[in-house]
């Protein structure tokens, strides 16, 4: 008996996006890392090719006020200190980038001055080799000056600034076009959301291979279907040929730490550092079985444990 | 599934009008068919190739698969699609633990106890391993007829492993009753495995072949030879591999409708971290049915949410019970909030409250499992019923603040709503993150 098995062909491709630029490019990193650039669907070799590794970034945030106890037990005392954290995630953890949230800047919290936040990323920078990610606060006002002071600590650097959203873009955006860096153009949950967000943002003149977008991703167990869905179809989208769906995924993991039944005491359901270390793992490898190009994550032992699971399914290269 | 037209049938049909099974043609009687209205027995003059025909092309393109009887069954395969948005994925993965001879009757003992004791209740649905898989490797074939006695009488449902014919027999002879799945049928022992699983019916795995061509032909002459329930093993030796043999099963059964592959898959996985990630991968990408030595419940767990995720029809969303939920240790001082029973709406509510760490009474209104701003445009969340929630879940004996929070969004119902309850109306915000301020500043 022959059988022919069916493959697929997809007339799209996803762009690439480059993070981080070397002394040669402009900037001080160790490498320039490049996302995207896949012609089918995730992981399927035997039918397309995808010149890039799926990415992580390890998450860093400049205040423990929202790190749940069982991390800042697992991880550690480098959570008190954002650049040894930073320095943490290059030489011990492996990251493939550093994405640093500068949460402390709220207004409503530690209020921390925009000169404090960009003394922080400048010396981020120079304590670390990886291309790096800077988020805001969430605060429009407060990101509006931050992001412009981040952009310009980090000239030549070609960082992502993060998140462009539909009611909050412009100040960001036009902070990352003065100095060449890219943004994160954040949607909530939603196909029609995200190419809405990504049209924005071009007609704002952003050019497409400086955007990376966040479909939302909801952790394991709290919405994750929805997440799991929206992106496969706007992988599909993208490969069917729509180029203002062609952009790169960016699926953040470490919501995985906000599950209550992730790390909620529970002898029937095992140790809960360990069962945090799965949570995060799964809703990683979901995310990229879906059709994320690039991945944060937070805890050490779940980027190993992903790394080793990806090997698998990447195979043979 | 792809149903034959009515012209595709009627050609099949004897074409004499004789009018016996009711309707005045053949054609009348061939679109009834095709809408599923009648049965094709209605026609007394039906030839048995057409007949076989027809049931060939309306049979689902995954057939569906039963291991287990009464109340322990198990459903595998009949799904339609490539993608759960495209409709949804009907049954979910089979979980089942592997007790091996090798490692002692005692072991297969605690394995067999561990596989029942491995269920949760999770969003008002229970989650649970389903299945245990006894087999025979390098230990006594004693020891594997034991355990496939206790097996049998717990409430899981029963794979039997081993490659010996013989011995696969005496374990049936043991096990009839539970109705147990057949590993497995190889190239190797084919036609004795096949006559075995051919006398009892009960479903037979085929697998050990070198390529995906050999397993169509294994499936085919096992069908030949009539078994009908099969479920096919591809190699998944890598989660490359399994990725890429899964892919091709189910696309060239459910686009291709290739008979050979029409049937529910199984992959057998050991306990390394590879395989660990693979049994995420099969409940994501297609398998039927996992069967694993053990993994610790730290990771079998969060696989159970996964799959429950997966499996969720996305035209029917997951709902919470309506109710009052206490988030934390709420006293009659403390604050009230309503939400709906979508449970993602739910969760994200309760997490955002959880990050205020003030105790908080939280009334869950049903809504059919809408969100807040579908279900008030739907008329399903209106000021009548939430007072309704109010009264029947006796708000007044758990928080004497007469004050009630609603969302942002429904700002619109809180002047009926104070007027319905007699209660303070308290906008909250339109976004649940900003919760943790708003309760702060309530004290």
């Amino acid at each position: 008996m022959t059988i022919e098995l069916p493959k697929e062909k997809f007339p799209g491709r996803i762009k690439e996006v480059a993070i981080g630029a070397t002394i040669e490019q402009g900037g001080t990193r160790g490498k320039r890392l490049v996302v995207g650039g896949s012609n089918g669907l995730p992981f399927h070799k035997f039918e397309s090719d995808a010149p890039n590794k799926l990415a992580i970034a390890m998450d860093v945030v400049d205040t423990i006020r929202v790190i749940p106890e069982q991390l800042i037990q697992s991880m550690g005392s480098v959570v008190n200190h954002p650049v040894e954290w930073a320095k943490a995630c290059e030489r011990d953890w492996g990251a493939d980038a550093c994405l640093l949230r500068l949460l402390s800047a709220n207004p409503e919290e530690e209020n921390r001055s925009i000169e404090e936040c960009a003394t922080l990323v400048k010396d981020v920078l120079k304590a670390t080799s990886l291309p790096l990610i800077v988020y805001g606060c969430g605060f429009e006002e407060k990101d509006a000056k931050l992001m412009e002071a981040v952009s310009n600590v980090s000239k030549g650097e070609r960082v992502l600034l993060g998140q462009a959203e539909e009611k909050a873009f412009k100040s960001i955006t036009a902070a990352a076009m003065a100095n060449g860096h890219g943004v994160v153009a954040f949607s909530n949950l939603d196909i029609n959301l995200a190419k809405q967000m990504n049209i924005l943002l071009l007609d704002f003149g952003m050019k497409p291979e400086n955007i990376i977008m966040d479909p939302l991703l909801a952790p394991l167990g709290m919405g994750l279907e929805y997440s799991y869905s929206v992106i496969e179809r706007l992988k599909l989208g993208a490969l069917m040929g729509d180029p203002v769906l062609q952009m790169p995924i960016i699926c953040d993991c470490s919501c995985a730490w906000t599950v209550p039944e992730a790390v909620e005491d529970d002898p029937r359901k095992g140790r809960p550092e360990l069962r945090g270390v799965s949570w995060e793992t799964i809703t990683a490898y979901s995310a990229a079985v879906a059709g994320a190009d690039m991945l944060i994550m937070r805890q050490p032992q779940s980027v190993t444990n992903l790394r080793a699971a990806l090997a698998d399914l990447t195979g043979r290269e | 599934m792809t149903m034959p037209t009515a012209m595709e049938i009627y050609k099949l049909l004897p074409k004499k009008n004789c009018g016996e099974c009711k309707f005045p043609t053949c054609l009348a009687f061939a679109m009834q068919l095709a809408n599923l209205k009648v049965a094709l027995e209605a026609c007394p003059y039906v030839s048995p190739e057409a007949k076989a025909t027809l049931e060939e092309s309306g049979a689902p393109p995954i057939r569906l698969v039963t291991i287990g009887g009464g109340g322990q069954s198990v459903k595998l395969g009949d799904e339609t699609q490539l993608f759960r948005h495209d409709k949804t994925f009907y049954h979910p993965t089979v979980l089942g633990l592997v007790a091996d001879d090798s490692e002692g009757l005692e072991a297969m003992k605690s394995r067999i106890e561990k596989a029942r004791s491995l269920s949760f209740e999770r969003v008002g649905q229970m989650v649970r391993v389903d299945a245990v898989a006894i087999r025979h490797s390098s230990g006594s074939t004693a020891d594997f007829l034991e355990a496939v006695k206790i097996a049998s009488a717990a409430p899981l449902a029963v794979t039997l492993m081993t490659e010996d014919s013989e011995l696969m027999g005496k374990a049936l002879s043991l096990s009839a009753s539970c109705k147990p799945l057949l590993y497995r049928a190889t190239p190797g022992n084919f036609d004795a495995m096949v006559a075995v699983a051919k006398a009892c019916g009960f479903p037979l795995v085929l697998g050990g072949s070198a390529s995906l061509e050999e397993l169509a032909q294994l499936a085919d002459r096992a069908k030949k030879a009539g078994v009908v329930d099969l479920v096919l093993e591809p190699d998944t030796s890598t989660a490359r591999e399994m990725l890429e043999n899964m892919t091709y099963l189910r696309r060239a059964a459910v686009k291709k409708k290739f008979r050979p592959f029409g049937y529910p898959t199984v992959a057998v996985l050991g306990n390394s971290l590879q395989d660990q990630a693979k049994l995420a991968l099969g409940v994501m990408k297609y398998s039927s049915m996992l069967l694993f030595n053990d993994e610790p419940v730290e990771y079998l767990y969060p696989l159970l949410a996964l799959r429950q995720n997966i499996f969720t029809d996305p035209q029917v969303p997951i709902q919470v019970k309506p109710g009052v939920y206490a988030v934390g240790q709420p006293t009659d001082k403390s604050p009230l909030l309503f939400t709906t029973n979508f449970s993602l709406t739910y969760f994200t509510v309760r997490a955002d409250i959880e990050k205020s760490k003030l105790p908080v009474w939280l009334l869950v209104v049903d809504t059919d499992g809408q969100s807040v701003m579908t279900a008030f445009a739907a008329g399903k969340l209106t000021p009548e019923s939430v007072a309704k929630a109010i009264e029947v879940e006796k708000i007044s004996e758990k928080s004497t603040r007469k004050e009630i929070v609603i969302p942002g969004q429904v700002s619109r119902m809180s002047g009926k709503l104070g007027e319905l309850t007699g209660m303070k109306v308290v906008v909250g915000p339109r976004e649940s993150s900003a919760l943790p301020k708003v309760l702060k500043s309530m004290g």
